[in-house]
């Protein structure tokens, strides 16, 4: 794997083997000193031209957990502010001969762009609408630990599908581990043509108790203004995930930020069968695997620092004996 | 009116030329045959039997064997981008590349900056046009003050000027108010009115064709009846008002079918299609790259492009366009939302087009040159044609040719080419135009008669 660009360069194995390093992160995560020397003296460059909290964050202290130097840039305040454009800053980020440039761009296709302007490892931690690779992984990695396996599983993504890449990037990766996705949401705010990618379209949650898995999606105030629905609160009564549509049985993700009393009622956010928080853990060591299988993993033949030759397969924390 | 009446070109010698024992084809004339084509003094003097023809003194002599002489294309939307944006090109420049894709007429779009609302914007690229155009040049003017869509500019001085027609391209006339007005002054100052049809409530953010590929990349869509719709209402309010527009660049079946219906009850209209959305479909743009596949409109879904292939066929489309659109890398080398909108076109337009249309059998080749001269007449001017007596407008093409774009670089000053790196088959080995040896490619020499 020479880049994180988008689910669709990656095959079922390649997944499977992130979210295999994830869990052996997590035993790290565990432990007191939380910290493995993996990519130390490298640098790892994050770079987001658009605000994050939970994406930024995982991805930031990923690298730190795994030694490496980070170098975090925010467009807001830095010479993006200025007019310089994306290649120029890429450019001049190079510079400092990253191992890997972490980028949230509003725009799809950025991250690929940037693929070509530097020799560095490039993470898409989101762009535009098109695509959140490392948000898919995640989401993977949770419902494998409950579910053991995707295989026939049926997973219903509910709300704006057409503005979500979030949602792109699931109906990939879930489908390519075997579930069966249905998207549903109004007609204005699911993308025509969405079924070549391998899911089924309802416009009603009529049929969700076949789900095993309702994962909600974030329904942005702006869309009423802009004619997608008539009003936040028929949208609510027609989509919203709450605990009188959900069976106890079923699993309920959402990628946050949650509009409360939008798109889940509150009660179905808090109650057992909620995956949110887990989502937010499993971003964490999820992301560190992302960095690893990138930076040190074993197709990847740039020396990696001696003590960590042969990429061991649980990594050694620092202050044990290797 | 004849090509050099009704535009603008840099004086230059007469062409005294003999294009010996060539394959000659001009379909519309009935041409068809080996001739030597004798040039002289501007004119075609005579298509005379192979080997026939006696050079006059300096008369250039091209040994033709194996090489197709066609009348010269003629473009009807071509940005040249002067006044305002001649980084990326200029009268000087564009019309070169236009001579070396075998165009001997092109006419330039007015979405400069300013855009040419006036009689004196007019004069002043005509008179660039008579100091630096390889090949004959017309100017459109805006149908709106300033490509507003509010106001009508001043169509009569303008027709007067000398402005070949009117368009807002780049932008659609939204008020369908406006546009009826513009019809019914079109009965006092005569000139085609050029379209660029587009609801842009419809288009909205849109970048890409929707469909299912805009659906699995996140990008906004643009829907095919977004172009259709405004077809079908400026062709009502041109028949209701029996005036005559000319449609640009269509992309959508449904806007073919628009303009079909439209011919069928008698509508005076006109529809051009371009080269790269008779040969690309919106699959291209999951590369999500700008520099080839960023336009508007925006390029479209297979059944699309065989409704435009149709259309080529049975006349609904009578002519080829390329919509020539230079911008500059920094414009192009960004996300593809953030990206320029646009392709170069005049260099490749022949080439592309018998590569992937004529070579596999999908149009004949004399299909392809009847189409790619189907644009002058739109306009008022004349067919270039090979028939004996008439003004010489030639194009000599060495059909086995193959080369790769953009290797050589450009005559364009821009190389946002969506052909860039293909390998094409049939080359412009020479271009005249309106008289004049325009372009010849720099490795292809010629003896002289003494």
């Amino acid at each position: 794997m020479r880049h994180l660009l988008s689910i669709d360069d990656l095959t079922r194995e390649e997944i499977e083997a992130i979210l295999d390093r994830a869990e052996s992160f997590a035993e790290v995560g565990r432990r007191d000193i939380k910290k493995v020397p993996t990519l130390r003296g490298r640098t790892v460059v994050s770079l987001f031209y658009e605000s994050s909290t939970r994406t930024s964050s995982s991805f930031e202290l990923a690298a730190k957990r795994l030694s490496a130097d980070l170098v975090s840039v925010k467009a807001a305040g830095s010479s993006v502010d200025k007019g310089e454009s994306l290649k120029d800053t890429v450019t001049t980020l190079s510079a400092y001969d990253p191992a890997a440039i972490v980028i949230r761009h509003p725009y799809a296709g950025a991250a690929q762009m940037v693929a070509g302007w530097t020799p560095a490892a490039v993470v898409n931690a989101g762009d535009g609408k098109h695509e959140h690779p490392s948000q898919a992984l995640l989401d993977v990695y949770t419902l494998r630990r409950r579910l053991d396996s995707l295989e026939g599983r049926k997973i219903w993504i509910v709300g704006d599908v057409l503005h979500s890449r979030v949602a792109r990037s699931n109906i990939l990766a879930f489908t390519r581990m075997g579930a069966e996705v249905t998207v549903c949401g109004p007609p204005t705010l699911i993308p025509r043509g969405i079924e070549q990618l391998g899911c089924a379209v309802e416009h009603s949650l009529d049929g969700l108790e076949q789900a095993d898995v309702v994962y909600a999606l974030r329904m942005q105030t702006e869309r009423m203004s802009e004619s997608f629905v008539p009003s936040l609160r028929e949208y609510a009564a027609t989509f919203q995930v709450g605990s009188r549509r959900l069976h106890p049985r079923q699993l309920l993700m959402h990628p946050g930020p949650v509009n409360r009393g939008v798109e889940i009622s509150g009660e179905a956010i808090d109650s057992p069968q909620s995956l949110i928080a887990e989502q937010v853990a499993a971003g964490l060591v999820v992301r560190m695997a992302i960095l690893y299988e990138l930076l040190a993993g074993a197709e990847r033949s740039t020396p990696v620092p001696s003590d960590d030759d042969g990429a061991p397969a649980s990594p050694t924390p620092i202050g044990q004996p290797a | 009116m004849s090509l050099t009446d009704a535009l603008d070109v840099r004086p230059g010698p007469d062409a005294q030329l003999i294009l010996r024992n060539a394959t000659v084809l001009d379909p519309v004339a009935g041409i068809e045959g080996q001739h030597d084509v004798v040039v002289r003094d501007g004119r075609v003097a005579e298509l005379a039997a192979p080997g026939a023809a006696a050079a006059p003194d300096g008369a250039e002599v091209v040994e033709a064997e194996g090489l197709h002489a066609f009348p010269a294309f003629f473009d009807p939307h071509v940005h040249l981008r002067t006044p305002g944006h001649e980084h990326k090109e200029d009268v000087e420049t564009g019309t070169r590349a236009a001579a070396a894709g075998g165009f001997c007429g092109i006419i330039a779009m007015a979405n400069t900056q300013p855009p040419v609302s006036t009689a004196a914007d007019v004069s002043a690229l005509r008179e660039q046009a008579r100091a630096a155009a390889s090949v004959p040049v017309g100017f459109v003017a805006t149908v709106t003050k300033g490509m507003k869509g509010e106001e009508l500019t001043e169509m009569v001085e303008l027709r007067e000027a000398g402005a070949i027609g009117f368009s807002d391209d780049g932008l659609p006339i939204r008020s369908a108010n406006v546009m009826r007005r513009a019809l019914q002054y079109q009965h006092l100052c005569g000139g085609n009115i050029a379209l660029h049809e587009e609801e842009p409530t419809l288009s909205g953010e849109g970048v890409m064709h929707e469909g299912p590929v805009s659906a699995a990349v996140g990008l906004a869509g643009v829907p095919s009846v977004s172009e259709s719709t405004m077809v079908a209402r400026d062709a009502a309010l041109a028949r209701y008002e029996n005036a005559r527009i000319h449609v640009q660049h269509l992309s959508a079946a449904e806007s073919v079918e628009a303009v079909a219906a439209a011919k069928a009850v008698g509508v005076e209209i006109s529809a051009e299609a371009s080269p790269h959305h008779l040969c690309l479909t919106d699959e291209a743009v999951r590369s999500l790259d700008p520099n080839r596949f960023k336009m508007n409109p925006p390029l479209r879904a297979e059944s699309d492009r065989q409704a435009l292939i149709a259309g080529l066929r049975d006349g609904t489309i009578e002519c080829i366009a390329t919509d020539h659109a230079p911008h500059q890398p920094e414009e192009k080398e960004v996300p593809f939302e953030q990206a320029a909108m646009g392709v170069t076109g005049l260099e490749t337009a022949f080439a592309v087009l018998h590569t992937e249309l004529v070579i596999p059998g999908v149009i004949g080749l004399d299909l392809l040159i009847e189409r790619l001269a189907g644009g002058a007449a739109p306009f008022g001017i004349e067919r270039p044609t090979l028939t004996p007596g008439s003004e010489a407008n030639v194009v000599l093409c060495d059909l086995g040719a193959e080369w790769t774009v953009g290797e050589d670089g450009y005559e364009s000053r821009s190389q946002n080419s969506w052909c860039a790196g293909r390998t094409l088959a049939g080359r412009v080995l020479m271009t005249v135009a309106a008289g004049q040896v325009a372009y010849r490619l720099r490795s292809f020499s010629l003896g002289v008669a003494g």
